[in-house]
């Protein structure tokens, strides 16, 4: 990747200040989206994935505010945006699709009126006709047959697939740089799903945009993104090209999670899995965060390891790998599987 | 419908051959009406299902939205009551109505997708897992939770903890007891670990492994993750529409399903490997599920499967036995092998029809 990143983020910390104490949500995230680049960002729930593609997008609410860090899209400093400006944003260079399309519709506005507004919004002089021919335009490269009629119809009138389809137009109204995808197939079924991520590899493609594909399902990773980041309770645990994480994970947390996927190979067998739960974000352990649950951990691990790009090219965040160690071969008995916790 | 042998006892390859659950021609449809005056319509959700479960076994159950999965499960358990045909646990009619039958529904349980919305937020985890044993009136023994507490995991601090001070995991675990804990013999799982995340999920599936080998317990895992089903089943059953379209040997399912929406399904999840995601190539069917309201005439896949013939949209295939214990209803079952892969090297461009 020698072209200049489209979106820079350094130590990006949001914090939520709840009644039960501070969550430290996001806690020093950096990484770069290079153009045309689809860039994974997986990991567990409360891992900080969300909570960072929110911060991009400055849309974090009460009690929660981004603390530190820079936000660069093409060089400027989003952080530093009045709200006019950021508005201009997003929907602009940068659009979003979330799980659930009905949420994300509004369910008493024909989804023409919708797709038009998002035309409108970014277009002061635009015409509504303009708009219309537009929202046509998208409709049909998502799929939708008969787009002039069926742009008269309300949310209801569609599947959830077919919503979703709808989403992904309205995103692409604008013809943004980014898209930001926060789960966008985990709500539908498998066989919509694979229609989904078919027809958001097609555009992504066809218009060179750059993806951030937020996910828990490891799957549509090792299908849809060329880089991964994975995120283990708000910071960047390993950071590799989308072959590189699957054959030689760098940090344990990657290594485990890999290994605990359920697959026809581990049939009528115990699944290796990670003992302990995720930590509690108010008060996370001291040094490295995963060393609770960690196999290998040592006693280095009470010390937090920085993110580190190691000599294959991979960030990890994890002292074992910085000192060389590979963990593609570690036996995973390591893991539990004799006696659930 | 279906022939009336579906499912006979085969050996499922574990030794199991005697059905302890046995439904026959099972049919619930559901009444709904939209809009004010418009006529009512008929949901066929579970429209003749004639299966038995095995003691000791795993039945899975995979399908999309509206297959009927979730209603099917409901029937199972006694939660609702179907049109017509019969569930019959150790031979007797759990829908009978007699005591007889409320001593079977007893050991039929279940387990939801959503442990937090399945547990009382006001009641602490003892008393929740307590509620089974005094809903038959017994007096309630703390000892008995704690041994259940036990049995799946939870340490006995917990009990005294509101459902919102425990983990996805340690909830889900609660409730595993509260199933258990009145002697189930047959435990029904709807979506029990879709809602948590991948290394809790690979913790519960463990769990409920190591339960069955203790307790003997049978199992119906409904899912629509087929990675998850194929770990844990023994048998596989896929729904589409309200129907069994096939019903395999968890092993053979894997090496050759015979239904091509099997197939389809099976090429549509993503496996994590990214070579291997690259390579193939995956049959997108066209379309959505059509609604249960109006059901396709003949073969219920017809409007979505790659190879539909004349005789699809005009006879119903029954579920027969196309190999030793595994069951298909398709005219063209296992005979497609190469036209699939022929449909395979097609571009497509995943849109609907």
């Amino acid at each position: 990747m020698t072209s200049q990143p489209l979106l820079r983020v350094r130590d990006l910390e949001t914090r939520f200040y709840a009644d039960f104490g501070v969550v430290r949500a996001v806690d020093g995230v950096s990484f770069d989206v290079h153009p045309g680049e689809t860039l994974g960002l997986v990991g567990e729930s409360g891992s900080g994935k969300s909570v960072t593609a929110m911060s991009i997008l400055r849309l974090v609410g009460s009690p929660g505010r981004i603390v530190a860090g820079s936000i660069e899209l093409e060089g400027v400093d989003l952080l530093g945006l009045d709200a006019e400006e950021m508005r201009r944003v997003r929907g602009g260079q940068i659009s979003t699709v979330f799980q659930n399309p009905m949420t994300a519709l509004n369910p008493a506005l024909r989804i023409g009126w919708q797709l038009d507004e998002a035309h409108l919004a970014h277009h002061r002089d635009g015409t509504k006709s303009a708009a219309r021919e537009k929202a046509i335009e998208m409709l049909r490269s998502v799929g939708i047959a008969e787009a002039e009629t069926r742009a008269e119809s309300y949310p209801h009138e569609y599947s959830g697939g077919m919503r979703q389809r709808i989403v992904i137009a309205m995103g692409m109204m604008n013809n943004p740089k980014l898209i930001i995808a926060d789960e966008p197939t985990t709500a539908l079924d498998v066989t919509i799903q694979a229609q989904v991520i078919d027809l958001l590899k097609r555009l992504i493609a066809d218009h060179d945009m750059a993806l951030i594909l937020i996910t828990h399902n490891m799957g549509v990773v090792a299908n849809m993104c060329d880089r991964v980041a994975v995120m283990y309770a708000g910071q960047i645990v390993e950071e590799a090209p989308v072959d590189k994480l699957f054959d030689d994970p760098r940090h344990p947390y990657t290594w485990a999670l890999l290994r605990s996927l359920p697959s026809i190979e581990t049939r009528g067998e115990r699944l290796p899995a990670i003992p302990g739960f995720p930590p509690d974000m108010t008060n996370p352990p001291e040094g490295c965060r995963f060393r609770p649950r960690c196999p290998f951990a040592e006693d280095v691990c009470e010390e937090p390891p920085p993110l580190v790009m190691l000599d294959d090219g991979t960030k990890s965040r994890c002292w074992i790998a910085q000192r060389g160690e590979t963990f593609a071969d570690r036996d995973d008995r390591l893991l539990h599987r004799d006696k659930p916790a | 419908m279906s022939i009336s042998d579906a499912g006979a006892p085969v050996d499922t390859g574990d030794g199991t051959s005697r059905a302890l659950l046995q439904l026959t021609d099972v049919v619930k449809y559901f009444t709904v009406r939209q809009g004010l005056l418009a006529a009512t319509h008929t949901v066929h959700a579970v429209d003749g299902i004639t299966l038995n479960i095995f003691e000791g076994e795993t039945l899975g159950v995979v399908g999309e939205s509206g297959c009927g999965k979730s209603t099917l499960a409901r029937v199972v358990v006694g939660l609702l009551r179907p049109d017509s045909g019969s569930v019959e646990l150790g031979g007797t009619d759990i829908h009978a109505g007699d005591s007889d039958a409320a001593s079977a529904r007893r050991k039929l349980q279940m387990v939801f997708q959503d442990p937090a919305g399945s547990l009382n937020p006001r009641l602490s985890v003892l008393d929740s897992v307590a509620e089974p044993l005094h809903a038959r009136g017994m007096r309630r023994t703390d000892d008995r939770v704690f041994e259940a507490l036990d049995l799946v995991g939870l340490k006995a601090e917990y009990a005294h903890r509101l459902p919102h001070q425990l983990s996805g995991g340690q909830q889900q675990r609660a409730c595993i007891a509260r199933a258990l804990i009145s002697e189930a013999r047959v435990v029904v799982h709807d979506e029990a670990v879709s809602a948590l995340d991948i290394s809790l999920q690979a913790q519960v599936l463990n769990l409920l492994r190591d339960l069955q080998d203790r307790l003997g317990l049978t199992y119906v895992f409904i899912s629509h993750d087929l990675a998850t089903v194929q770990t844990i089943s023994t048998r596989i059953a896929v729904m589409y529409l309200g129907k069994v379209v096939e019903l395999s040997p968890a092993r053979r399912f894997h090496e050759r399903p015979l239904h091509p929406y099997s197939v389809a399904l099976r090429s549509a999840v993503p496996v994590p490997h990214p070579a291997v995601e690259r390579a193939r190539a995956r049959i997108l069917l066209r379309g959505d599920v059509p609604s249960p309201l109006a059901p396709p005439s003949g073969c219920r896949f017809n409007t979505r499967c790659p190879l539909a013939q004349d005789i699809c949209r005009e006879a119903e295939p029954p579920l027969t036995e196309h190999a030793p214990g595994q069951w298909a209803a398709c005219h063209f079952a296992g005979r497609f092998d190469r036209t699939l892969s022929a449909i395979r090297e097609q571009p497509h461009d995943g849109t609907a029809s």
